[in-house]
Formats: structure tokens, C-alpha cells, sequence
């Protein structure tokens, strides 16, 4: 058995955690921002702007990644059930992430809005001006902004479940070797493959 | 599949409290970020809905500044301006803009006559595919000197305490010099007669990376004709965009761009103060309107002049009205582009209104 299986590669890993931050960021900001009348309103907005398309490179790059190395398989004794909502459950999380930055950016060139990355970098519209795709493309990233936290919300949950009570190696397929090694000497799965 | 070192689910509560809490606590920091426990906070929300009138705001049109004309022409740059920011749109040249004379009222229907504060909203597109979005407006000085004092304003203005705006205007004494140019102000006859101010100050960065803080005025080239208070009320309803209309089609109207600079210790952050009367100003160019259009089908309806839709070569300085206005106008755009159909455009393809 390849050792890869066991684990996500180190760029996957690398990967999913700097999108981790970059995610967290992005929703915590979104969502903050458009409460706000005060001067931080325009960094936070430049900001929630440039790591939009960041998050969007980083998640097209990271599907060619899974699309070449795949992911470790669920351990054996997971109920069926359970499998399928993890399968889900990353297919949306793929979607949300591609689809968010692109709906975004939708939504700002259907407003006629400068898109201006790092304060300098300008892209293009995607769309034109349209009042009533404006007004679908913002309902549809707030309505999918608020699903995404709660997918997230789900993940933790359910990494930190395979991690505290069912601790059957899933959650260490996402973290260094090394650390996994001292942390949790009792890898199910490493034991079940030997 | 023995697994010895896997213990079977354990019955210990301990694991599941803590994810719950994990994932409680980050929706509570989700909440608190969001301000729903922050009732205090002044949100676009508060603002756009403060400007209504007691009867609800005007579907599908903007929530300030509700009623104006469209106009297209350009700016004609003299090329003086480069010297003090470094934004194409200074270089000499000619660079198509849109705009739109309009009235501060959030109700479309006002008679031009009643409203006090005239405005003049400008976006100038330059070859690099950067844009100048302005606001500007008639009165000398802003009446409030922040946007909570512009809330406060306007929740006492439209009070039901009769001593409500007393109240405001003695814990707000700056706001008095706005009173006096409101109260002895003539109105006049033209669009094309007013001085539009930007009264917010922005930072102009210069090809050596000096930034200095500016505010910029549109100076009328039309002699101003004010009218009688006592002919006020015989206006039509409409006169200024018939007026405007009337006057562009028999030629271009143009104003003068002046861009005042600030001395050190000038106030930057308070729009209530104005800048002494010598300081350096600069002549950087010419707007010149050629066409009058109705707002319904006319291309500025579309565009929110977002005071902080900046070129390369201007930023916004510690004033906090750019910040708050930027936030409320968008607010105000995504309110009336989702009450589209409730817009009387007149095009063919506009979807009818429904009830």
C-alpha cells in the first residue's frame, strides 16, 4: 500500500490549511463588513476582494492536486451512512469554494463596481451592468456564505468526532507525519494495513 | 478487523462537549462579527433606513438623492493637475465621463423648488480602464462632522419631539454654519449656476509618491441668477432638468475643476470645517456637459457614484465620510436594483410594474 494513501500528501495538506485560514478569513470579514459604516469598511472589503480570487487560484489548484493524488479511503468500519455524508459534504465544500469567489465576482460586475485586487491589480467584468442578476448574484453569496459556514461548522465536528471519540486515523490523514506519529502512535488504520 | 488499540464508542460525555462547544463558540463569534449583538452599531442598514420619509422609502430609486437627470460630455484635463497626483485622469486630455444633476431628497417626485441641497455625481473613465467616481454637493461645509452625528441628524429631524432638532443643533454647534447657508442661500436658476463642492478630503499621491490632502470643487462658468423667494413657489415642479435640458441642447455647459490644498494642521477628517480661504487651489480642468438624458432610460441610473471608486493616484484620507458613504450608497444600490420592476423605466424591454 502506497504510504500516500495513508495520508494527504504534504501539498494537500499545505493546502487545506492555508484555505482553512484564508476560508475563515474570508467569511469572517464578509460577514462583518457589510455591518460596518466605519473607515475599516474599505480595507475590509479590498481585502474580502483580493482573498476572493486567491481562495479561487488556491481551490482550482488544489482540485488538480486531489485530481492526481487522491484522498486516503475512509477506514472499513465506517457505517455507509456516515461515508456518503463525507463525500458530500467535500464535494460541496469544493464547490462552495470555487463557486463563492466566482459568484462574487459576478455580482461586482453586475454592479458595475471596479474589481481591484492588492490595490492595484485590476480584472475585468465577468458580466455586465444588470440590475436583476445583481440582485441574484448578491442573494446567492449571502444565502451560500451562510451554508458554507455551516458546512464548515459540520467539518470541524466531524474531524474533531473521528479524531476525540472515534479516533480511527481519519483526522491524522490531514495533519504532518510527524506530528501524527508522537500525538497518536495508535493509528487504526497504519495498524490495520502493517 | 480487531483493533486493540481503538477503544469501542466511549460513553464519556467529556468528547462531545467540547466539539459542541467549539462549534458553538465559532457561531457565536460568527454572530457577534456579523453585530447581531451589537445593536449599537451603525450599520448601513441604520442609515439608508434613516433617510426614508415617514411614508416608506421610494421603491427602486436611490435612497438619497433621489431625483435627477443624466447628463454625458467630458473632461477636458489641462494637464495642471499631474504635478499633485499622478492618476491618468490629470494628464492633458479629454476622457469621456457620466453624470447626473440631482436633488437631496429621497423622493423623486419633489418639487425642484423644496430642496435645498443640490447635488452633482461624476464618474470620468480614463484609457487605462480606471475610474473617478464624485459626489458632490451645493452647500459650502457639511452640516454634521461625523457619520453618527449624520444618524443622529437624521433620526431628530424626522422626530415627533417637537424640541428633538433643538436638542441636535445645541449639542452640535457646528452644525449651525450648514443652518446659516441653508436658511440665507439663494436658490438658483440653474444647474448649470452652481458651485458643487466634494467637501470630503482625499489624498493626491504625485508621480515622487508625496501625498497632500485635497478637496475639490466644480466652479460654475454660468453667472449665478438666483430667484426671488417670492417666485419660488410658481417653479414648476420640474424646472431645473427642464431648465438644464433646454439650455445643454442649445450647447455644451461647462464648470472648472479646482483642487484646494491643504496646509498642515488643516482639518482633513471634519467636513464641517471649512478650509481657509488662501489656500493653494489649482485649476485642473474643464467638465463639460453635451447632453441631457432622462434618468429612466439614461445611462447614469445604473451607476452608483461611490465617492471611494478611486483611480490609482487619489485615496481617501482620515475623513470618515467616504468609508460610511461608500457603505450606505452600496446598501442603497442593492435596495433598488432589487426593486427594479418597481422603476418606472420606460424602455421596452422593462418588465411591467407590478403591485
Amino acid at each position: 500500500m502506497n504510504v500516500y494513501q495513508q495520508r494527504f500528501t504534504p501539498l494537500q495538506q499545505l493546502l487545506h490549511w492555508v484555505m482553512a485560514a484564508c476560508v475563515l478569513a474570508m467569511l469572517f470579514i464578509g460577514v462583518g463588513m457589510v455591518s460596518s459604516t466605519e473607515p475599516k469598511y474599505l480595507r475590509l472589503i479590498s481585502i474580502h476582494v483580493s482573498l476572493g480570487i486567491t481562495v479561487l487560484v488556491l481551490a482550482l489548484i488544489r482540485l488538480a492536486v486531489r485530481l492526481r493524488y487522491g484522498a486516503p479511503p475512509l477506514p472499513a468500519d465506517m457505517p455507509a451512512g456516515m461515508k456518503t455524508a463525507a463525500r458530500v459534504s467535500h464535494y460541496l465544500l469544493y464547490i462552495f469554494m470555487i463557486s463563492m469567489p466566482l459568484v462574487g465576482w459576478a455580482m461586482l460586475s453586475t454592479a458595475d463596481y471596479p474589481i481591484v485586487l492588492f490595490g492595484s491589480v485590476r480584472l475585468p467584468a465577468i458580466l455586465s451592468q444588470s440590475d436583476g442578476l445583481h440582485t441574484f448574484f448578491l442573494r446567492l453569496h449571502i444565502t451560500v456564505a451562510f451554508l458554507f459556514f455551516a458546512l464548515i461548522l459540520l467539518h470541524v465536528g466531524a474531524a474533531l468526532m473521528h479524531a476525540l471519540i472515534r479516533r480511527d486515523g481519519v483526522f491524522q490523514t490531514m495533519v504532518p507525519a510527524g506530528r501524527a506519529a508522537r500525538s497518536h502512535a495508535s493509528d487504526g488504520r497504519r495498524v490495520e494495513r502493517a | 478487523m480487531p483493533d486493540p488499540h481503538t477503544p469501542p464508542a466511549r460513553s464519556s460525555l467529556a468528547p462531545l462537549v467540547l466539539i459542541l462547544a467549539v462549534i458553538l463558540g465559532a457561531a457565536a463569534v460568527f454572530a457577534y462579527t456579523a453585530g447581531w449583538f451589537s445593536p449599537q452599531r451603525l450599520t448601513p442598514d441604520k442609515i439608508v433606513g434613516a433617510l426614508a420619509p415617514p411614508t416608506g422609502p421610494a421603491l427602486g430609486y436611490r435612497r438619497n438623492h433621489a431625483k435627477g437627470i443624466c447628463f454625458t460630455g467630458v473632461f477636458e484635463s489641462n494637464g495642471a493637475g499631474a504635478e499633485l497626483s499622478r492618476a491618468h485622469v490629470f494628464m492633458r486630455g479629454q476622457y469621456p465621463v457620466v453624470g447626473r444633476f440631482n436633488l437631496g431628497t429621497p423622493n423623486p417626485d419633489a418639487p425642484d423648488a423644496t430642496v435645498r441641497v443640490r447635488g452633482l455625481g461624476l464618474q470620468i473613465t480614463t484609457p487605462d480602464g480606471q475610474e473617478w467616481r464624485t459626489a458632490m454637493i451645493d452647500p459650502p461645509i457639511f452640516p454634521v462632522a461625523t457619520p453618527e452625528h449624520f444618524y443622529a441628524l437624521l433620526t431628530a429631524s424626522k422626530s415627533k419631539d417637537p424640541n428633538a432638532m433643538k436638542t441636535f443643533v445645541a449639542a452640535h454647534p457646528e452644525f449651525a454654519a450648514f443652518g446659516a447657508w441653508a436658511s440665507s442661500a439663494p436658490f438658483n436658476a440653474s444647474y448649470a449656476e452652481e458651485r458643487f463642492n466634494s467637501l470630503n478630503s482625499f489624498i493626491f499621491i504625485d508621480a515622487a509618491g508625496t501625498e497632500r490632502a485635497v478637496r475639490w470643487s466644480l466652479l460654475p462658468t454660468v453667472q449665478p441668477m438666483p430667484i426671488p423667494h417670492d417666485e419660488l413657489a410658481k417653479q414648476a415642479p420640474d424646472f431645473l432638468e427642464q431648465e438644464i435640458t433646454e439650455r445643454v441642447a442649445k450647447g455644451p455647459v461647462s464648470w472648472n475643476l479646482h483642487v484646494t490644498v491643504a496646509n498642515p494642521g488643516d482639518p482633513t477628517n471634519d467636513p464641517t470645517r471649512a478650509w481657509p480661504e488662501d489656500r493653494r487651489t489649482v485649476e485642473v480642468g474643464t467638465l463639460v456637459v453635451q447632453r441631457i438624458e432622462p434618468e429612466r432610460d439614461g445611462p447614469c441610473r445604473e451607476i452608483n457614484f461611490d465617492p471611494t471608486v478611486l483611480p490609482s493616484g487619489i485615496h481617501t484620507s482620515d475623513d470618515p465620510f467616504p468609508a460610511a458613504r461608500s457603505s450606505a450608497y452600496r446598501r442603497s444600490y442593492d435596495l433598488r436594483t432589487a426593486e427594479a420592476r418597481y422603476y418606472p423605466r420606460t424602455a421596452p424591454s422593462a418588465p411591467s410594474a407590478k403591485p
